[in-house]
């Protein structure tokens, strides 16, 4: 007894004197967790609005969780038949399978169903669209580079998971425009060579529509795709966590620190108050703008289908790939190939997306870049690579205007025929015009930085010279400014290693390195030095001491015509 | 300012002015410029009920929910402007559970940004490589790891498990076998067949020839479908046999698939379309041409159903028809080729 109590006295801590502390302490004893703790509670995050995208992607997708789980509630997966007999007049005594009228029933017989519903999906659509903006912004800034490459290619699953998910979601209610999208899908796995028509049938159970798909898609959208994401998510987190995220130049911003705000309070305080006003403004609109009526399509038959029909945004653009490919088929030794549909449902997403996930790896190999950087580039400091991403970008845009192609005929009164053939030659001129004129962009953008550093900003001030001349008065730039500009890192592009060596004996690997060689060159072969610091004091020099002369001479004036 | 100082001795981590990293100018950080409520308390007291305000309503909007959501009945309309006619009870509860939480949102971020201190603080980076000793450790672990099990030497252990795992997944791929029929001819069989009658989609009403007039559109069933329909359970067949009639002058017939097919300027087409299978609807009396409403393929019925625009690649298959003895139309047989999409055992 006595021993025990000795025990005690001698290894408990003394009682901490806040309540926090005590919580932190019951953890503690069990969990050694305070080192963590207070590294946690003093992590300092930069400040910069597009460092927002991944928070509103990640709280939307916190939205879908909490939205979805509510509709699980009273949703019925099952495709079996039933007459409506619910509270939407229009379509009683219909015949409809259980999901769609199990839709209906929340949209209509459960108050707060539609809000969540409408909540649900509005989420998905700024889901996507959350997660490609993030998306770009990381690319744009370069922020994929060492050491952050693995966390590019977790963003890409992720980016791929999102829009499967959302596809899987929009295709559960069962409604006329879902099922026309679900045979779209069904036909494009059928186009899949050797294994197409076998992974339909097993797919569907059978023959389309089949009884059994809705369900299993069901828990594709509710439980396996979420749970990936989710630990994606999760990993994703940890590693911007850990590695801290990246900070744009400015003044006291280096290689080696972060410049911010602590997690607590301020971080918390904002990014928490953040997932609210995301969440609030979410329902807001799901509450005035209506989403997805699927009580005015009907229920899905194979037989019927509305026009002008559209996808949700995210699925334009490989509806516009389908839309654009000509109608390329081959037959040979009694089997068939559509060319038309593997080319833009399988060949192109596939192409894209590998690119997509392999980009940083591209990027150092032809930069031969081998350094962390925690700092963020200025896109316009970077040419090629904006450039490239301005051409995928148009690439993507044009899939997605194609996917309207219909729409924009019917609202410009042109033929189908038209539209498609300018939008097949577009989708071939325009990425490489883009690119080359967001490279000249960029190029402009730094001599322009250039020479707000040389000469400063012209401040508006007009001196009149004895001489007649004018002089416009040249302030020069804050510090601030200066950081930001001269935080551009000139590199040289790859070396070639020479064809033979020192002993005249041919290099195996000089064809390799030439090809390399040439793709850095062309990586780096367009940029506008930033000036050196012998460059900048000359010029500061020279300007001090131009204003000087000016404003002697000016005073001059004044003091004469007195 | 900078809580930490850095290793290098300087708070940003630089030497010279240049980051020790990059080599980059490092410039001082900003001077930091005082809030209002940083300096004057009332304007901080000011902050403080904005803050508790915003709080305030968000509660207030909690109850405004909880009083429309039993109060207004779930079946009332109203008229909301610009966006128009609205469930009262949606728009009531989402409004008001949407402002409940924006408010607690704006409500955090105005206190965090007018009330907390709002000076940027500076944090080293730790190194993200370990040193070499404990990249070695970690090698001589795995050595001695791999020495310890044998890996390298026991071929034979090694072969044999390389074998089993490569197939263990084997099972698991077998499994999914259950999920579906094999194809079998399923995608190249209808239910059409000789002498079944064509029935009107949805009313299924036998269709008399001299009902349809010129430039007409008819969608169209076989009359079993309803009752196969109801047991197999499912929309499979109506998938495959939906059609399309329509009629046009004998004379502008330019082709057909084959010989006799139409019924007196009838003309019978599957409704799949060959693309991926969208149900087509639109038809152009004037042109003949029949338009997918999914990717735009266009047909021209007047000649054989080939396709004249779009993604489609093969035409749109023809049934051939006639009439029994009561003029009613019905099929001559079913199909020649497979309607619908393309696939791999098509030929
Ligand atoms: C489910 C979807 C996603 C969620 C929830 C998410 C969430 C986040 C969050 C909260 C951050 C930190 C804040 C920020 O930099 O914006 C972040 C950073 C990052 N994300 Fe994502 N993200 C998603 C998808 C993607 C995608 C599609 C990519 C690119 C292919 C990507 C690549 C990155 C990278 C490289 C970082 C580190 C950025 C830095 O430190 O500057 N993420 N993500
Ligand atoms: S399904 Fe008809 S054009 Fe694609």
């Amino acid at each position: 007894m006595s021993n025990l109590e000795t025990s005690i006295a001698t290894t408990g801590h003394e009682a901490p004197a806040t309540k926090g502390g005590s919580v932190a302490g019951y953890i503690d004893d069990r969990l050694a967790s305070s080192n963590f703790t207070k590294r946690l509670l003093d992590k300092v995050f930069p400040d910069h609005w597009s460092f927002m995208l991944g928070e509103i992607a990640l709280y939307s997708f916190i939205i879908l969780l909490l939205s979805g789980t509510y509709l699980t509630l009273w949703f019925n997966p099952s495709m079996t038949e039933v007459i409506y007999n619910g509270s939407y007049t229009p379509l009683k005594g219909i015949k409809m399978s259980e999901a769609y009228s199990s839709t209906l029933h929340i949209s209509f017989d459960v108050r707060g169903g539609l809000l969540m519903r409408q909540i649900h999906h509005w989420a998905a659509l700024f889901f996507v669209a959350a997660v490609s903006v993030h998306l770009l912004r990381v690319f744009f800034t370069g922020a994929f580079r060492k050491p952050r490459e693995i966390n590019w290619v977790i963003g890409t699953l992720l980016l791929v998971l999102a829009i499967l998910e959302g596809f899987a979601g929009y295709s559960l209610p069962d409604d006329l425009l879902s099922g026309t999208g679900l045979r779209i899908a069904e036909g494009i796995v059928q186009a899949i060579p050797l294994l197409g028509t076998y992974v339909a049938m097993f797919l569907f159970g059978g023959e389309f529509p089949g009884t059994d798909f809705i369900p299993r898609l069901y828990s594709i959208h509710i439980l396996l795709i979420p749970g990936i994401l989710l630990g994606l998510v999760t990993v994703h987190l940890i590693m911007v966590f850990y590695q801290k995220h990246t900070q744009f130049p400015g003044p006291g911003r280096t290689e080696s620190n972060v410049v911010g705000f602590r997690l607590f309070p301020i971080y918390m305080a904002k990014a928490g108050g953040f997932f609210f006003v995301v969440f609030g403004i979410t329902t807001l609109i799901a509450a005035l703008v209506t989403i997805n009526p699927v009580w005015l399509y009907g229920p899905y038959t194979p037989s019927q289908v509305t026009a002008g029909s559209q996808p949700d945004w995210y699925i334009g653009w490989l509806d516009g790939a389908v839309r654009l490919t000509p109608n390329w088929e081959t037959n040979i030794l009694g089997h068939t190939i559509s060319w038309n549909l593997l080319i833009p449902a399988l060949v192109i997403p596939g192409i894209m997306f590998t690119a997509l996930g392999l980009y940083p790896w591209i990027e150092a190999w032809a930069t031969g870049d081998k350094r962390e950087h925690h700092l963020l580039d200025r896109p316009r400091n970077v040419p090629t690579r904006t450039g490239l991403g301005v051409m995928s970008l148009v690439f993507y845009m044009i899939l997605v205007i194609s996917g309207g192609n219909d729409i924009i005929a019917v609202a410009f009164n042109l033929s189908i025929n038209q539209i498609t053939w300018t939008l097949r030659i577009l989708l071939f001129v325009l990425p490489p015009l883009s690119f080359v004129l967001t490279k000249r962009a960029c190029l402009g953008l730094q001599r322009r930085d250039n020479d707000k550093l040389l000469h400063g900003y012209e401040t508006g001030q007009i001196l009149r010279l004895p001489s007649g001349e004018f002089l416009e008065i040249h302030e020069p730039i804050t510090d601030a400014e200066k950081a930001v500009i001269l935080a551009k890192q000139d590199f040289a592009p790859l070396a070639l290693e020479s064809g033979e060596d020192a002993n005249g004996v041919r290099n195996p690997k000089a064809a390799k390195s030439a090809a390399r060689a040439r793709l850095s060159a062309w990586f780096y072969s367009d940029t506008i030095p930033v000036p050196t610091d012998e460059e900048l004091q000359h010029a500061a020099e020279h300007a001090a001491h131009e204003l000087h002369e000016a404003q002697a001479q000016a005073k001059q004036i004044e003091g004469s015509s007195h | 300012m900078n809580e930490l100082e850095h290793h290098s001795g300087d708070p940003y981590g630089a030497k010279d002015g240049k980051d020790l990293v990059s080599g980059i100018t490092v410039f001082p950080m900003e001077e930091h410029v005082m809030r209002r409520a940083d300096i004057d308390p009332k304007a901080a007291t000011r902050a403080e009920r904005q803050v508790a305000t915003m709080f305030t309503l968000a509660i207030l909007s909690v109850f405004a929910f909880v009083v429309s959501y039993v109060k207004i009945p779930n079946t009332k309309m109203i008229d909301v402007p610009i966006l128009g006619a609205a469930n009262a009870n949606h728009v009531a509860i989402g409004l008001f559970f949407g402002l409940a939480i924006l408010l607690i949102g704006v409500g955090a971020i105005h206190w965090a940004k007018k009330l907390m201190p709002d000076v940027e603080v500076i944090q080293e980076r730790h190194a993200l490589t370990s040193n070499d000793t404990e990249r070695e450790a970690v090698a001589s672990s795995f050595q001695r790891g791999k020495a310890e099990s044998g890996f390298a030497e026991r071929k034979l252990i090694r072969r044999t498990l390389l074998g089993a795992m490569a197939l263990f997944p084997i099972p698991l791929i077998v499994m999914l076998r259950d999920l579906g029929p094999m194809p079998g001819t399923r995608l190249r069989e209808t239910i059409w067949d000789k002498g079944i009658h064509l029935v009107t989609d949805v009313t299924y009403n036998k269709i008399k020839a001299s009902d349809i007039p010129i430039g007409g559109l008819v969608n169209a069933v076989p009359e079993n479908l309803l009752k196969i329909e109801e047991e197999d359970g499912n929309l499979n067949e109506r998938g495959k046999a939906s059609i399309i009639l329509v009629r046009m002058d004998p004379a502008e017939i330019v082709s057909q698939q084959g010989e006799a097919w139409d019924y007196q300027g009838i003309l019978a087409f599957s409704k799949i379309c060959t693309h991926v299978g969208c149900p087509i609807s639109l038809y152009q009396q004037r042109t003949h041409h029949l338009l997918c409403p999914c990717h735009q393929s266009t047909f021209d019925l007047s000649n054989s159903g080939n396709v004249v625009f779009g993604p489609a690649a093969r035409r749109m298959p023809q049934l051939a028809i006639t009439v029994d003895s009561e003029g009613y139309l019905i099929a001559q047989s079913g199909f020649k080729e497979p309607i619908g999409p393309s696939f791999w055992e098509r030929g």
